[in-house]
């Protein structure tokens, strides 16, 4: 078990290594004169020579990666200039909005996906069953920025019923939340139907139903806490579904998270902004998929990795 | 004279599925719809023609001069859409082609080559799927601009992953095999082997993906134009419209709407397809 725990943290830790890496390729390989880019239009020559002094940018390409990581790990993001800050106070104000807004999202998904894949699995067959499965390949093949731009037809336009863009009160996580829900929740569903499938045809459910235990206690206890395993891995991956989704549905809704934050970012060319964006939600998908790894071995006591 | 038995068939399997055939169906019509554009459309996708600005859909107070109406320059919607569809749909092929290339040549690799090889381009899928491919892919178009060909790239590099590692899985499964082994025995060389048994048995599975991967693109793409880092203006495409459409949502629906109708019936087609074909070709994968 501890083995396990400080594999996957090596892991994680090389993983964010390389993202690293790839960030760096991006944003100061690729573009050639890095410090023409990461200047507003129009920098004066000094100031381009100082920031090629200050990211070293004279050095070899290697020594320029060694000196990027040192800063990264001293928490020092670069300036942003569009906003005049710090590029990683910029970003984690914008944080709380998007966590906000991914919660939702992350709270619909589960409540109505497994509640749609158990239905469906139970009433196997039946319209339910049908209703349900179409619910979710609908939900799989609409564009999350359609989706959310007829949603602002709908209720905002036409019945004037819910607030289409901001952020001040509940009323406004509403149309984002399932925008960007709609996606993962068909996938959830999809998977609790098939995976709940296999475990309720297997023996011991079987016997569960033949000593007389109450269905409800079968298909809840018995039978789900053995098909979230599946599901829970595909959550974890989904964090990565929702922190690009909030990319596009925060633009459609003017929320000011960090998906609008980057979108803005590209336009301004605030390169020191997108860097951290994209740093940070690494972190978190990473974070969070070695939580989910953890998780396992709590939900189901079989798993004891050596 | 003994009778002689009816071949063994299986029915059953070997058919697809009637919604999976909607599905190909729905592709079906849209690329050919585009493919045929030119024909199908007489109006000019791109000039404008501010005299006959924001008509209405046929039959809902316009005419059927513009079917599904005109947008905010006064171009036929309809003839957008499917040049739109000539575009998104281009390009979303060929990056399946080339992230599939990619992927398997790195699965083969992966699977074939020493433990170490093996490890590193693992952990390079990790960190491809750690950055959300939306992020990724408008930082690159940020930096090396948003020609077709910066497009398709970075639409192909957000794909390779599943090839790959289903190829991986793949390869280190069937080289286990006894009659993979005896082939090694018998002298066979490893490319040999991965032409003649690796790769037919891993065709079916990278079909599907394939296929599934093919919505994906064309997601992402309208996706990145919708944003303004795909296909410019005034060049037709599916996310772009929906941009566009965006400011008359309150005087003129239709402009918003159709394009995300073209995007979800694609995605839509190739999903309902990529699902039957996982059912006809790898009834495990459920």
């Amino acid at each position: 078990m501890r083995a396990y725990v400080l594999r996957r943290l090596w892991q994680s830790a090389l993983t964010l290594l390389g993202v690293s890496l790839l960030v760096f390729v991006v944003l100061r390989v690729l573009p050639g004169d890095p410090a023409k880019m990461l200047l507003p239009d129009g920098a004066p020559q000094s100031a381009v020579d100082e920031l090629n002094r200050q990211l070293g940018l004279h050095e070899p390409l290697h020594v320029q990666y060694g000196i990027f990581i040192r800063s990264v790990v001293r928490g020092d993001f670069g300036q942003s200039f569009q906003y005049r800050a710090p590029a990683l106070r910029v970003v984690t104000e914008r944080i709380a909005a998007t966590a906000e807004l991914a919660l939702a999202a992350l709270i619909l998904t589960v409540a109505i996906g497994v509640s749609l894949g158990i239905l469906a699995a139970v009433r196997r067959g039946t319209r339910y069953d049908y209703a349900s499965t179409f619910l979710a390949v609908l939900g799989q093949s609409l564009p999350n920025f359609w989706l959310g731009i007829m949603l602002i037809l709908l209720f905002g336009v036409a019945l004037r019923w819910l607030p289409t863009s901001g952020f001040e009160s509940w009323r406004h996580i509403v149309l984002p939340a399932i925008t960007l829900a709609a996606f993962p929740t068909a996938l959830v569903a999809r998977l609790t139907r098939s995976s709940m499938l296999e475990i309720l045809g297997r023996d011991y459910i079987r016997t569960g139903r033949a000593k007389g235990l109450a269905e409800r206690s079968v298909v809840l206890r018995h039978a789900l806490r053995n098909a979230a395993v599946p599901v829970l891995t595909v959550l974890g991956l989904q964090i990565g579904t929702l922190l690009g989704g909030a990319v596009i549905t925060e633009s459609v809704f003017a929320w000011p998270g960090m998906g609008k934050l980057v979108v803005d970012a590209i336009f301004f060319r605030d390169f020191p902004v997108v860097q951290t964006v994209l740093i940070f939600s690494a972190t978190i998908f990473v974070g969070l998929n070695l939580v989910v790894d953890l998780l396992y071995t709590v939900i189901d006591p079989r798993i004891r990795y050596s | 004279m003994s009778r002689v038995d009816a071949p063994v068939t299986n029915s059953g399997a070997g058919r697809l599925s009637p919604t999976a055939l909607v599905g190909g169906i729905l592709l079906a019509l849209t690329v050919l719809a585009s493919v045929f554009a030119p024909v199908l459309a007489s109006s000019d996708p791109v000039k404008p023609s501010y005299s006959r600005r924001l008509a209405p859909p046929w039959g809902i107070g316009g005419t059927s001069a513009h079917v599904v109406g005109t947008d905010n320059l006064g171009r036929d919607i309809l003839a957008r859409l499917l040049h739109g569809g000539r575009v998104s749909l281009t390009l979303a092929a060929i990056s399946v082609v080339i992230a599939a290339a990619v992927g398997i040549v790195v699965g083969l690799v992966a699977g074939s080559g020493g433990e170490r090889v093996d490890a590193f381009l693992m952990r390079l899928a990790d960190v491809q799927l750690a950055l959300p491919v939306i992020m990724l892919a408008i930082a690159i178009v940020a930096v090396v601009g948003t020609s077709p060909a910066a497009l398709v790239g970075v639409l192909a590099l957000s794909g390779w992953v599943l090839y790959a590692r289903t190829v991986r899985a793949n390869v280190l499964t069937i080289r286990r095999l006894e009659y993979v082994e005896a082939a090694y025995t018998l002298g066979a060389s490893d490319v040999r082997i991965i032409v003649r048994h690796i790769l037919p048995n891993t065709l079916a599975p990278i079909l599907v993906i394939g296929s599934s991967q093919f919505a994906t693109m064309v997601l992402l793409e309208s996706g990145l134009s919708f944003l303004g880092m795909g296909i410019q203006a005034p060049r037709p495409s599916w996310g772009l419209m929906l941009a566009e459409g965006r400011d008359y949502l309150s005087n003129a629906w239709w402009l918003a709407t159709a394009p995300g109708i073209m995007i979800s019936l694609v995605v839509l087609g190739a999903n309902l397809l990529g699902d039957g074909l996982r059912d006809l070709l790898d009834p495990r994968a459920g």
